[in-house]
């Protein structure tokens, strides 16, 4: 992972492209011949991506089964909602609360792994959950899951929102998502990002200079996993139910695809390009057959093969072509 | 009393024995060479004192305090670092950044999410430091990928030293280097020499023999004998083995 020298900047230039073209959908996105809807769930998947990608791409955890923690957020969304009290605050701060609870339950039994035996470990603790989702009918509906959840108006006291419509409901999503694109920016240029990183590139050594690995480890699965469980959340509100499907090993995989073709692996801003692409290939390629996902996963497998640092990468690589002389790397290029 | 001390160290590995009752101790302020042939036991005998590995049986102490089986972890935080023969870097951040890292001083802040450790300019001062004692001034943004071989051994040091340990153990130092990087090597453990106590696993017998206050030989997973550079020099078992030429 490269990662920018000296002070890196508040607000980089790829978080204000985002956040401006996130912005301005309304103005665009219909004459564009799609739709609010469309927007708002590319931003729900960016989140749970990035979110995904500090456990992949920043601390070289493979997590196979982190969709199970995005349907923990919707179905704790929902379930808070129907049973506890329908508060929006509440229930959204309850949904991260409990998601990233499992998680940490589940990295406790995981940390100390690393690998293959780590991926394989997430694959079987997410089927657990979809199995749980799938079968406990009385708390989760079974396979027809929850139905009637609903977009609770944002209320500060003083003045309260609706979230109903697509629009609104987007609005609210986007200043949630530009609260953790935030948190996430500053989290892997701070001394525990560059640890987990380190962790990433050397666990041995980490731990001969006297990090607590698996402690770090811990953490950040159990960071992803609230962002996942908030990102499950707000997909709940969008899509008013919460079903099975979502927290099947479909969306494990969805969500690695869409981090790996993005070039998460050697770019914090992998994943907004791959779960947008991914998004746009499901609605674009969609419209035309049917058998969309062979066609998405011939381009992930030629991507892997031929450009494994993804689309981020291969940019990268253009902006970093050597111009001059070649120096061992850019004089202050990297941590 | 010494600062670090062995008592009856053993280690198996199946039906192995790789370390049978090893008794040594390294007294504060002291470089103390360790040498004898391939898979002697040497290697073994440093992961089992770093903590790498826990002894079958024996007892290791630290400045008093027992320190037998604890976590490499907890052994670096007492003040005890190493570093390693197969070479053990954070390739993919610069020499600073793995020196960084390396730091109590970022350690402290691990849990710090929101800080820039970008922006920390006493850290990056205090890394920038380091790098200039091991010889690597000017390679600061150079990958630690890059970075030449001997370059490399040197940044290998740097990181074991940015823990500011109070004990160093480094394992086959100038592996590899050519005359001139042992040369400037040699100077630079003189130079920290006067300031921790060192403990070097080393086949350049030219290079213990100049530097060390005393030295172990291991052989069979056990002390065969000990003593002063001088001491050894009249050593039968030193004497037979390729040291001659170099003495």
């Amino acid at each position: 992972m490269q990662l920018a020298p000296g002070r890196a900047p508040l607000f980089p230039v790829p978080m204000l492209i985002t956040l401006v073209l996130l912005l301005s959908t309304p103005l665009w996105v219909a004459r564009a011949g799609l739709y609010q809807y469309l927007a708002l769930e590319i931003m729900i998947w960016v989140l749970f991506a990035l979110g995904y990608n500090l456990l992949l791409g920043f601390t070289g955890l493979p997590s196979f089964g982190h969709g199970a923690f995005f349907g923990v957020g919707a179905y704790a969304f929902g379930l808070l909602q129907l049973r506890v009290w329908p508060n929006l605050w509440f229930d959204l701060l309850g949904a991260v609360l409990v998601t990233a609870a499992l998680g940490a339950a589940v990295a406790a039994f995981i940390s100390h792994r690393r690998g293959i035996y780590y991926a394989l470990l997430t694959i079987a603790f997410g089927q657990i959950f979809w199995f749980v989702a799938n079968k406990w009918h009385t708390v989760t509906g079974g396979e027809d899951g929850l139905l009637n959840i609903k977009r609770l108006p944002a209320d500060f006291g003083f003045v309260s929102f609706d979230l109903a419509s697509n629009n609104a409901l987007f609005f609210f999503c986007l200043a949630l998502f530009t609260a953790v694109l935030i948190a996430l920016w500053r989290l892997i240029h701070s001394p525990l990002g560059r640890i987990l990183s380190a962790i990433k590139q050397n666990e041995t050594r980490a731990a001969f200079v006297g990090y607590n690995v698996w402690l770090y480890k811990w953490l950040a699965f159990t960071v992803s996993t609230a962002v996942a469980g908030l990102a499950g959340a707000l997909f709940a509100m969008a899509q008013q139910s919460a079903y099975p499907n979502v927290m099947s090993l479909h969306t494990s995989g969805f969500v690695v695809m869409m981090v790996l073709i993005g070039g998460g692996l050697v770019s914090f801003w992998g994943p907004v390009i791959g779960a947008t692409f991914f998004i746009l290939a499901r609605d674009l390629l969609g419209a035309y057959t049917e058998t969309w996902l062979l066609w998405y996963g011939l381009i992930f497998m030629a991507m892997v093969l031929f450009k494994p640092e993804g689309v981020a990468g291969v940019w990268q690589a253009w902006k970093g072509r050597p111009r001059k002389a070649p120096v061992a790397t850019r004089a202050g290029d990297v941590l | 009393m010494k600062l670090f001390e062995a008592h009856g160290l053993s280690k198996r590995f199946g039906a192995q024995m790789v370390l049978q009752d090893i008794t040594l101790g390294f007294e504060e302020g002291q470089l103390t060479g360790i040498m004898g042939p391939n898979g002697a036991g040497k290697t073994t005998c440093f992961n089992v004192l770093t903590g790498r590995y826990k002894p079958d049986r024996g007892r290791v102490t630290f400045a008093g305090e027992d320190i037998t089986g604890l976590s490499p972890r907890e052994i670096a935080r007492k003040g005890i670092s190493r570093s390693f023969q197969i070479m053990n870097l954070f390739d993919s951040y610069t020499a600073l950044g793995n020196v960084l890292v390396a730091m109590p001083h970022v350690r402290r802040q691990g849990f710090n999410a929101w800080r820039d450790l970008g922006a920390d300019t006493t850290a990056q001062q205090m890394a920038a430091a380091v790098l200039e004692r091991v010889g690597l001034k000017g390679k600061e943004y150079v990958l630690a990928s890059s970075l030449p071989y001997g370059q490399r051994r040197a940044l290998e040091i740097g990181v074991a030293l940015a823990a500011e340990p109070r004990m160093l153990f480094l394992d086959e130092p100038t592996a590899g280097l050519g005359a001139e990087g042992t040369a400037r090597l040699m100077d630079l453990v003189r130079e920290l020499k006067r300031q921790l106590t060192i403990v070097i696993i080393e086949h350049d017998m030219n290079f213990l023999f100049r530097l060390a206050d005393q030295i172990l030989v291991i052989h069979w997973g056990q002390v065969i004998t000990q003593g002063t550079p001088a001491e050894l020099r009249q050593n039968e078992w030193v004497q037979r083995s390729n040291l001659g030429a170099l003495a």
